[in-house]
This record gives structure tokens, C-alpha cells and sequence, in this order.
């Protein structure tokens, strides 16, 4: 900032012009977004639905959506769901893969560097449905993983009905860990090479290096990029919707899908509601820990 | 093993665990560009014994089809236009002006752009019935502009943060207004700044499926993504080709636009995006 002094006829003039140039952006997120998070509080509380007795009249049920959601098994299966998929596809699988892929690449071959780094990136470009369909096909029974195992004599696997949490992980990973890659490789580069040689001169093994210099340099990053990554694991419902609808039964039913099922399929809106606002206080919690980082 | 071999292995082992990463990610990716042009495709990847544009042709002559792309075109490029001229008002003030809310704002913008829209569709689909804007194309930009707006403007602020105050003043001395100002002077000077945003809401928008499935019930007003979910259910278990045809034409758009985005992007990738209050 610089140039116009507080005093000036121009900041005078500014007091007031900046509601205009805020005015648009402003009243099309409190209608579109901000609202609707009210709302969500708000419905949460109701008997909101689209059908039947409760859609011609919203009344006030207090606690009932919550007591009925601690009561009710679905949603407990579809919490632990959801933190399966959130560590083993998000903190865990594009953390680590994104990681390993960064800390490997480092002063390899170029043209090496650039097809591996391409391979991974098509994944994070491709939008959601096409990954899933791609994955599709990749675990389905006649799909290609079956086909290479049993090229080496192993009998087909019905991947998505024995193990969905797991082909739904994998779709996960293989979609997002393009981002951990890019932010690893950005953080690793700003590691001072001068501390690393220190390291060796003194005769620090490789794997030394890594656990006591390389990953307490680059600590904040993992922190943020895990949070982020976290962050955006948390609304995913295409990939998985596409995939296997939530099921075989609820196997891969998380919050997203069991919202969408009770809001959409049940026509329950109002503990529909109920369900998004855990999703959103999970999201806030995180958010709010992603700004504290982003402060200091 | 002598020390000389350990060496070795040690410059070969991480090749070997890329190039192993790189095949299972190539993979299920190959499948769908190689099943796109087979005429007989499979669920399994495998050689084609023809290789013919029937595919693409197939979908794209289809009416229905070219409706849906057009739509999903003309949504995400509304919502891209919008954002961008939203924002750039919007962050005027916040980069130019001394106002006490600043920092607040921005954190919040910064919260806005954290929050999973997952979470609020329930609330947004029931209000969309109340203002009739269900079932809307409208309606769904309209909800994209908001979702997106946060993300907008907090690109956008950073990047006007960037074009130095003098030569406005010049132009004000000058008898120009603010808004000239503004589209004269500032605006051109942030292009790569306005095209990343512009990128990143038009692809955010055009591979997005859940807001559009929740608002948009007639199947003419679907666009790319829904169409080819529906393509998926109906005709999936059988016609893998057109289905991975109608794919690849789906994902080029947004992969053109990563790959433009970054010639715009010049410093490459960098999470801490200096949050000057």
C-alpha cells in the first residue's frame, strides 16, 4: 500500500464507494451460500420433507433429527465410513503417495521426471465421473486388474463387492494425489541443500536425513496440505456415488451419500439437513485449524 | 553385496518404484483412450483389432449429446465471466482502500473457501424450490458464482495486490474515473491473474456432478457431467466404447485448461499465497 496518504480527498471519497464495488459479491453469497448454511442449522431443527404429511406443514421437532441420528446404526456405520475413507485416501494414501513420488523424483532424470509427473497429474485433471468410471471398469469383474492377475494364475476377484472401501480409496488416491505431489515437490525444493550435505559430511544415513532434517523442515506444509486435502476428501460424493452407489449395502455409504439417500431417496430433508450439518461442523473444525495456519 | 552393488541399487530403486507408481496410474487411464476408439471395447484393457473414430462420432452426432455440452459450456463460461467481474470489483476496494474490516473479511472469505459445498445442498435444493429457480440453468450458475465467489476473490485481491497504485494515479490525474481505472489499467495488467481464476472456477464447475444432479431434473437442461452419469446407468454394462468416447470428450476441456493455466501460473506451485491484510 502506498501513495495516497489517510488524509487524502480521495480516501475521503472511498468511505463510502467501496459498499458499491463489494454490494454484488456480497449479496450473491449471503443469498447462495451463506443462507443456505443458516438454513442448514435451521431445517436441522424441522421435520422438513417431501412427501407425505410433513410437506404441507414445517414444524419445529427440536431435537428429534439428532436423537434419531445417535439412535440410528446407519449413521454411526457412515461416520466410521467416512473416517476410513478420509485417512486411507486423504491423509494417509495422497499424503504418503504424493510424498514418496516428490522426495523420489528429486534430481532425477527430466524427461523421467516429466512422464511420471504427467501420469499423475491426468488423474487430478480428469473430472470426478470419468475417474470413477475409469476405476470402474479397472475393478470390474471382467476389468483389467482381474484380467493381469490372472494372466500370473490367480482367480478373479470381485473387487467392488468383497472389498468397495478399498477400490474406493484407491479411486481416491489416484484422483487427488496429483495436488500433494505438486505441493511436496514445491516445499521440498525450498529444503537449503547446504543443511542436507551438512548432514552427510557428518555422516547421516539417507534415511536419517529424511526423518530428523528433510520432514521437520517441511512440517507446516504436511500440516496445511493434510488439512486441505482433508478438507476436500470430505465433500467427495461423485466419485464414490458413481462407483458403487454407497454399497454393496452400506459398505461405502459415507456422510455425503447417506445425507444424499435420506434428503433425496427418503425425502427426508429435515434429517437430511441434520447429516449435512455434521459434515459442516467437521468442515469448520478443519477450516478453521487450514486460517490459524495461514495466520501466523 | 559389496558397497559398489548397494550404489547401484540405490540409483536404480527409486526409477524402479516410479515407474511401477506410474503404471498403475497410467493404467485405468489408458483403458478409457484406448476403448474410446475400439469398436468392440471391453471392461478390460486390451488390444484393439480395429481402430475407429465410430465412437466419437456416435456421440458426438447425438442431438441430446451436443445440447448437453453446450450447456455445460455455457454454464461454466457464464460462471467463469461472472466471478471474474465480481471479483475484480470486489477486490478493488480490499487491495486499494484502508478499510477496518479487512482482515476479517478476508479471513472469512478465506473460511468461505475451506467449507465443503457438499454440506449445504440439502438447504440450497429446498430454497431454490422456494425462489423457483429449481430444475434452473439459471439457477445453477447462480449457485456456482456464490460457491466460487469466495475463492474469486481472494485469488484476485493477491493478484491486484501485485499491480502497482502510481500508474492509476496517473490516470486519475488524468481525469479517468475509477472504473476506467480499473479496466484500463489495473485489469490488463493482471491477465495472468484473471485467466488462472477464470480456469480454476470453469473447470471446478464443468467436472463438478453432485450440484448440478441436486438442482437439474429435466434431461434436456443437463449438462456434459450429468449426461454422461445418465449415459453411464443406462447403457454402462454394455456399450463401454461410446461410454469411453463420450468420456475423453468430456475430460478434454479441463485438461486443455490445466495445461493453459499453467503458462499463466508462472511460479509454478506455492501454497502460501502471501496474505497481505
Amino acid at each position: 500500500m502506498g501513495g495516497i496518504s489517510a488524509s487524502s480527498p480521495q480516501l475521503q471519497r472511498r468511505n463510502w464507494t467501496w459498499l458499491y464495488f463489494l454490494l454484488p459479491s456480497i449479496v450473491i453469497m449471503l443469498l447462495f451460500f451463506i443462507y443456505p448454511i443458516l438454513l442448514t442449522f435451521f431445517y436441522s431443527f424441522t421435520n422438513l420433507a417431501l412427501t407425505g404429511e410433513a410437506a404441507k406443514e414445517l414444524k419445529f421437532v427440536g431435537l428429534d433429527n439428532y436423537t434419531r441420528m445417535f439412535q440410528d446404526p446407519t449413521v454411526r456405520i457412515s461416520i466410521w465410513n467416512t473416517l476410513v475413507f478420509l485417512i486411507g485416501s486423504a491423509v494417509i494414501g495422497q499424503q504418503v503417495l504424493g510424498f514418496l513420488i516428490a522426495l523420489l523424483m528429486k534430481h532425477k532424470n527430466k524427461t523421467f521426471r516429466r512422464v511420471i509427473g504427467t501420469v499423475v497429474l491426468a488423474g487430478w485433471v480428469t473430472p470426478e465421473i470419468v475417474c470413477a468410471l475409469c476405476l470402474y471398469s479397472f475393478f470390474g469383474d471382467e476389468g483389467t486388474l482381474n484380467a493381469i492377475i490372472s494372466f500370473f494364475g490367480i482367480s478373479p476377484v470381485t473387487w467392488l463387492f468383497t472389498v468397495p472401501m478399498l477400490t474406493v480409496i484407491l479411486a481416491n488416491i489416484w484422483h487427488g494425489t496429483a495436488f500433494s505431489m505438486l505441493v511436496f515437490q514445491a516445499a521440498l525444493d525450498d529444503v537449503p541443500s547446504e543443511i542436507e550435505e551438512a548432514a552427510v559430511v557428518d555422516g547421516a544415513s539417507k534415511l536419517q536425513i529424511l526423518l530428523r532434517i528433510t520432514i521437520p523442515y517441511i512440517r507446516e506444509t504436511i500440516t496445511t496440505n493434510a488439512m486441505l486435502v482433508t478438507l476436500q476428501t470430505l465433500g467427495v460424493f461423485g466419485l464414490i456415488y458413481a462407483m458403487t452407489g454407497g454399497g454393496p449395502g452400506t459398505k461405502t455409504t459415507t456422510l455425503p451419500i447417506f445425507m444424499y439417500n435420506q434428503a433425496f431417496v427418503n425425502y427426508q430433508l429435515g434429517y437430511g439437513t441434520a447429516i449435512s450439518l455434521l459434515l459442516l461442523l467437521l468442515g469448520i473444525v478443519l477450516s478453521l485449524f487450514y486460517i490459524r495456519s495461514f495466520k501466523k | 553385496m559389496n558397497a559398489k552393488q548397494r550404489k547401484l541399487i540405490y540409483r536404480i530403486l527409486p526409477y524402479v518404484v516410479l515407474s511401477l507408481i506410474g503404471i498403475c496410474f497410467l493404467l485405468p487411464l489408458l483403458w478409457v483412450l484406448v476403448a474410446s476408439v475400439d469398436p468392440n471395447a471391453m471392461q478390460s484393457l486390451k488390444m484393439p483389432k480395429q481402430v475407429t473414430p465410430g465412437n466419437y462420432v456416435d456421440v458426438l452426432t447425438s442431438r441430446e449429446n451436443q445440447r448437453a455440452f453446450a450447456i455445460g459450456l455455457l454454464m461454466s463460461l457464464g460462471q467463469a465471466v461472472i466471478v471474474v467481474l465480481l471479483a475484480l470489483l470486489a477486490a478493488y476496494p480490499l487491495s486499494r482502500y484502508q478499510l477496518k474490516f479487512k482482515k476479517p473479511f478476508m479471513l472469512t472469505i478465506l473460511f468461505m473457501t475451506s467449507l465443503p459445498i457438499t454440506a449445504v445442498m440439502v438447504p440450497v435444493y429446498q430454497l431454490f424450490l422456494t425462489l423457483k429457480l429449481y430444475d434452473n440453468v439459471v439457477g445453477v450458475v447462480l449457485f456456482y458464482v456464490a460457491s466460487s465467489m469466495p475463492y474469486g476473490i481472494w485469488m484476485i485481491k493477491n493478484f491486484m495486490d501485485s499491480v502497482p497504485e502510481d500508474l492509476e494515479e496517473a490516470a486519475w490525474v488524468d481525469g479517468a474515473s475509477v472504473f476506467t481505472g480499473i479496466r484500463k489499467i489495473v485489469a490488463p495488467l493482471m491477465v495472468p491473474g484473471i485467466c488462472t481464476v477464470a480456469i480454476f472456477t470453469f473447470s471446478g464447475s464443468w467436472g463438478n456432478f453432485f450440484v448440478p444432479y441436486i438442482l437439474l431434473q429435466s434431461p434436456e437442461n443437463f449438462p456434459a457431467s450429468l449426461k454422461l452419469y445418465q449415459f453411464f446407468g443406462q447403457y454402462g454394462m454394455v456399450d463401454y466404447g461410446r461410454l469411453a468416447a463420450f468420456s475423453v470428450l468430456y475430460a478434454i476441456p479441463s485438461i486443455v485448461l490445466y495445461i493453459l493455466s499453467q503458462r499463466f501460473m508462472s511460479k509454478g506451485f506455492s501454497m502460501q499465497g502471501g496474505t497481505k491484510g
